[in-house]
């Protein structure tokens, strides 16, 4: 078998290995976006109860909270952003990253610092990489969140938003959120949102139709505020976690899905040339072989 | 008489359904909820919820702090979790 032969049948077995894996990652990354997809759907009955309560008393009462009413002088801004654990997902971390830079540019230019909450661990290198200071970072989960990840993150925001930003430095006077949403297979799209001072009306999730109800509190609305903003701030961030890993899932399986497409097409190459190879080969020996005939041809012929 | 009833959780629907009866604890104290009650939104304490549906079946849920509102004769039970 001639080098070049080889070399192209050794290139072939690299690249149909490398496709092995990428179909595989593919196949798991489609099984999971359903699972994924189904803790989007299960968490909805939770959210929408309480952004509906959120709304209510926002809209019904006249109770002045700290976490209802912007701060006149806002000093810091808080931005959260949620990304990946591992690659092989295309662009997905680097768009919610991409997309947390935009949201600290605007800040930047309101006069705003801004402070880095990371999840994920691509976020996390992204940012040490830099230098850049971070506040907290939480990694490891962000396949398969839970609640309770949910829930210490969403403490850890709102302790720096209790604290006060003008004379405390971890004191932040906004929190932002990016993270991907989750809006079908093929599209998912990094998007920011603020989520305290409150912004009630929220576009993506829409407020069932008809009225509020004209609740009475129990024991009384600045009570149920205080025990109930914590819980939507919760609910909220496991929500933007649970769509973002609902995205990553479909981000990879996308990646992968190219990857495999690719090599199937690197492969189908490679055996053209591997083919043109062997038959070069073929026809090069036919010919030294013809070559050599006629030269014992003619040598003979000339002793006689 | 009935209404509906939904016992959420983050990750979950716990359960759902037609009741003649909710009985909750919020911070003032025990609270039943019969068709036909006012809205109202209450705070509830770590304790147990009873739902009597209408199938006469009574089911009690141990549920740690949460929240209750009642409007239009639909009751929602938000809790962070269930026992």
């Amino acid at each position: 078998m001639g080098a070049q032969l080889r070399i192209y049948r050794r290139r072939m077995r690299s690249v149909k290995a490398t496709k092995k894996i990428t179909k595989a990652m593919e196949l798991i990354s489609a099984s999971r976006i359903v699972k994924a997809q189904q803790r989007v759907t299960a968490s909805t009955p939770y959210s929408l109860e309480l952004t509906r309560a959120v709304s209510a008393i926002a809209t019904y009462s006249s109770t002045n909270h700290p976490l209802t009413t912007p701060s006149e002088k806002p000093i810091r801004a808080a931005i959260l952003i949620i990304t990946a654990d591992r690659g092989m997902a295309g662009a997905y971390s680097n768009n919610a990253i991409k997309e947390g830079e935009q949201l600290a540019g605007l800040l930047r230019e309101r006069g705003l610092e801004t402070v880095s909450y990371l999840v994920g661990r691509k976020a996390v290198n992204y940012y040490r990489f830099r230098n850049r200071p971070v506040a907290a970072s939480w990694t490891g989960f962000s396949d398969n969140p839970t609640y309770e990840n949910a829930k210490e993150i969403a403490d850890s925001l709102m302790n720096a938003f209790i604290a006060d930003a003008q004379s405390d430095v971890n004191g932040v006077d906004e929190i932002h959120i990016v993270f991907t949403e989750f809006q079908s297979m093929m599209t998912q799209n990094a998007v920011a949102r603020r989520m305290l001072p409150l912004e009630v009306v929220e576009n993506s999730e829409p407020i069932p139709a008809g009225l509020l109800p004209m609740y009475e509190f129990e024991p009384n609305a600045g009570v149920v505020l205080n025990a109930l903003l914590p819980r939507y701030i919760e609910a909220r961030v496991f929500n933007a976690m649970l769509q973002s890993a609902a995205s990553e899932h479909a981000a990879r399986r996308k990646a992968m899905k190219s990857a495999t497409d690719n090599a199937d097409e690197l492969i189908k190459s490679l055996t053209r040339l591997a083919n043109a190879a062997r038959q070069a080969e073929i026809t090069q020996e036919i010919s030294e072989i013809v070559g050599g005939a006629d030269a014992l041809a003619s040598a003979s012929a000339g002793s006689e | 008489m009935s209404f509906a009833v939904e016992l959420v959780s983050p990750s979950q629907r716990v359960w759902s359904g037609q009741a003649e009866m909710v009985s909750a604890r919020t911070i003032d104290g025990d609270l039943g909820i019969l068709t036909g009650h006012t809205q109202l939104f209450g705070v509830l304490v770590d304790g147990t919820v009873t739902i009597k549906g209408t199938d006469g079946s009574t089911t009690d849920f141990n549920i740690s702090g949460g929240f209750l509102s009642v409007a239009n004769n639909r009751v929602s039970i938000l809790t962070e979790s269930v026992n």
